[in-house]
């Protein structure tokens, strides 16, 4: 039984303006129906194998974000949903920003837009599921944990690219 | 400039605001601006639609009394132009103590 | 014996929370007895963005403060500089302006039902809502070319015009939005299993609303009336509409008080479209602001005031913004005490918290 048949979906509103926020909430709606994947959105985040994160992370809620995801079992999947959650977007010069999600956690899929559609965030969950069924494959095999957040934080003191970062994982495994 | 605006030092400052509360105004808001080297802090008032602005100009390092005891929902504002000027403000109900935004630079508008 | 005292952090994730803020709830047994809120999960510092964007860039800063209120936000700061700089926008634009804050008004209400459904295990009549949601969400597309940023605030007028032909198709819309909303109004109102989540929840006395400076749906539903459109700002002098308000005072007035104003909000829009002017719909501006104002606009949640002080400089000195969620936390705290643990996620949702804007 794959794992992408029943994925659920955590939320988590880093610090966004809430256009994407709503814009997540509108594709679980009829209209859009990504529960046509399966998908549930849990507010678990024991429960939860696909992390949607919105907003750029700010050095009140970093410590949330990691905990957030460090709580999730193994495999799952981050979406970054919207451009402030892939870089910073236009909140990037503010003194409270600290960046992407993908400055505390990795991140396999990122989701741009301001706001989000919800036709792309179908779309990146889809990529996602793909992701998701990989690493149970993977991790079937034994060859794969994911890093936690502590673990991507060093191999980011490493190298200053994220996607690198983030692959560490694989070679450690 | 902003109509309905009395200017007062900081000294007559409490009593003011007290002739206000005896009124029935309710507070709108409270906001700082930095001006020069100087802050300004601007108090808001209104009754129905009509508002009208206290204004009070302060020098960096003054310690300013809290309103809280006549308007106890003022603690947020009061809490926020703390956090984020470093304007220290004394007594107030619910004082954070520089916890309600917890910013990596200390007092981004100084 | 006494009950003894437990502290129940609640927030900032949490299932019922769209976003993130942090109670910490003082129990005894099952009753609240004191609620401590924390903000500044949010907090983006975007007021701070003035010394790097200037005056015309901040419209589009000020648009993403929040993504509800977007429209109403671009609006704020647009009125301010437009108040400072002595520009007069042209009819057509104010027309068109007060159309979509409107159009704002009903997705944001709509949207607060689903929640409010969502918040007392309704998920049905979460999904029927937004279902009317998604109508709102087209017309503002078709208007403005974005389903919740719409980027079409300017000073001096708009970016762009709409036609009258896609203003006329509203019409119909609007009868079935109303329409659909009525049914599910009588899910809200008159249901006995609704009924008992939201009779007698969260009181707030006229009194104590009004002391606490409590703003939009929560203070009208605890029977003041105040609606700052009254003030006639954009076209709405011009329009026919009278203040909605509950003498009820608890989660059943503001459930009635916003169901009531979608309806009230599609009433002003077809009156925007029957009285449209046809003209120009903006006004060249010339050289920069220069002097501080302070505007007071009704949002969706309540009465918002952005003031901006400017020095005749490119870049302002300083755009402060007070939205309503920030306040009605003092009263959101006040209504907490004495209310069951059950009931906090309702009455945290029933006052349409918008972190968002309340942290900026």
């Amino acid at each position: 039984m794959r794992i992408s048949k029943s994925p659920w979906l955590l939320h988590y509103d880093g610090s966004s303006c809430n256009g994407c926020d709503i814009e997540v909430l509108a594709a679980t709606t009829p209209r859009f129906d990504v529960e046509r994947f399966g998908i549930i959105n849990t507010g678990n985040p024991r429960h939860a194998d696909i992390f949607l994160c919105t907003g750029g992370v700010n050095s009140q809620n970093q410590d949330v974000v990691r905990q957030i995801y460090d709580q999730m079992p193994d495999p799952k999947v981050v979406l970054a949903c919207g451009i402030c959650a892939c870089d910073g977007g236009i909140f990037k010069d503010c003194y409270n920003i600290l960046g992407g999600t993908d400055t505390v956690i990795p991140v396999d899929v990122y989701v741009p837009g301001c706001a989000v559609r919800p036709e792309a965030l179908i779309d990146g969950v889809v990529k996602a599921l793909k992701i998701l069924d990989e690493k149970s494959e993977k991790m079937k095999r034994g060859e794969y944990r994911s890093l936690t957040s502590a673990e991507y934080a060093e191999s980011l003191k490493k190298t200053d690219n994220k996607a690198e970062a983030a692959g560490m994982e694989e070679k450690d495994a | 400039m902003l109509e309905n605006t009395e200017e007062t030092p900081l000294i007559g400052l409490l009593n003011k605001i007290k002739e206000i509360q005896t009124a029935g105004d309710r507070l709108v808001q409270i906001c700082a601006t930095k001006i020069g080297g100087n802050y300004e802090l601007l108090y808001t008032f209104g009754r129905d639609y009509d508002i009208r602005h206290i204004k009070v100009t302060i020098e960096p390092g003054a310690h300013v009394p809290s309103i809280t005891d006549m308007f106890p929902a003022a603690y947020l504002y009061e809490n926020e132009i703390h956090d984020l000027f470093g304007i220290a403000i004394d007594g107030i109900n619910h004082d954070y103590k520089g916890g309600l935004y917890r910013t990596p630079v200390e007092a981004p508008f100084k | 014996m006494a009950a003894k005292r437990s502290v129940i952090p609640f927030g900032p994730q949490h299932p019922v929370l769209p976003e993130p803020i942090h109670i910490d709830l003082v129990t005894e047994d099952e009753k609240v007895v004191e609620a401590i809120p924390s903000i500044g999960f949010v907090h983006r510092g975007l007021e701070n963005l003035v010394t790097k964007k200037d005056f015309g860039e901040m419209v589009y800063v000020a648009e993403r403060i929040c993504g509800i209120c977007s429209f109403g936000h671009g609006y704020g700061y647009v009125d301010a500089i437009e108040h400072i700089m002595n520009i007069e926008p042209t009819g057509r634009a104010k027309y068109i302006r007060t159309l979509l804050f409107e159009l704002s008004r009903m997705h944001s209400h709509i949207l607060w039902l689903g929640l409010m459904a969502d918040a007392f295990g309704f998920e049905s009549l979460f999904m029927e809502t937004w279902k009317y949601r998604e109508k709102v969400l087209d017309m503002l597309e078709a208007a403005t070319g974005g389903r919740v940023i719409f980027s079409i605030m300017r000073i001096g007028g708009l970016r762009k015009d709409v036609p009258d032909d896609i203003l006329s198709g509203f019409l119909p819309e609007l009868d079935k939005i109303e329409e659909g909303i009525r049914a599910c109004e009588k899910a809200f109102l008159s249901d006995p299993a609704v009924l008992g989540r939201l009779k007698g929840v969260g009181y707030l006395s006229k009194e104590d609303a009004v002391k606490l400076g409590c703003e939009g749906p929560f203070l009208r539903a605890s029977g003041v009336a105040r609606d700052n459109r009254m003030k006639g700002y954009a076209a709405y002098s011009d329009m026919d509409f009278d203040i909605i308000t509950s003498d009820d005072g608890d989660s059943y007035g503001r459930c009635y008080v916003r169901i009531q104003e979608i309806y009230q909000s599609a009433n002003i829009i077809r009156q925007c479209i029957e009285k449209m002017p046809k003209e120009g719909i903006y006004v060249p501006i010339k050289g920069f602001p220069n002097g501080e104002y302070m505007t007071i606009i009704e949002q969706p949640r309540g009465g918002a005031c952005y003031y901006v002080h400017a020095s005749g400089k490119k870049f302002i000195e300083r755009m402060r913004v007070r939205t309503p969620t920030f306040a009605n936390i003092p009263a959101l705290a006040k209504t907490l005490q004495g209310c069951d643990v059950a009931d906090v996620p309702i009455l945290v949702v029933t006052i349409d918290p918008c972190i968002s804007c309340t942290e900026r």
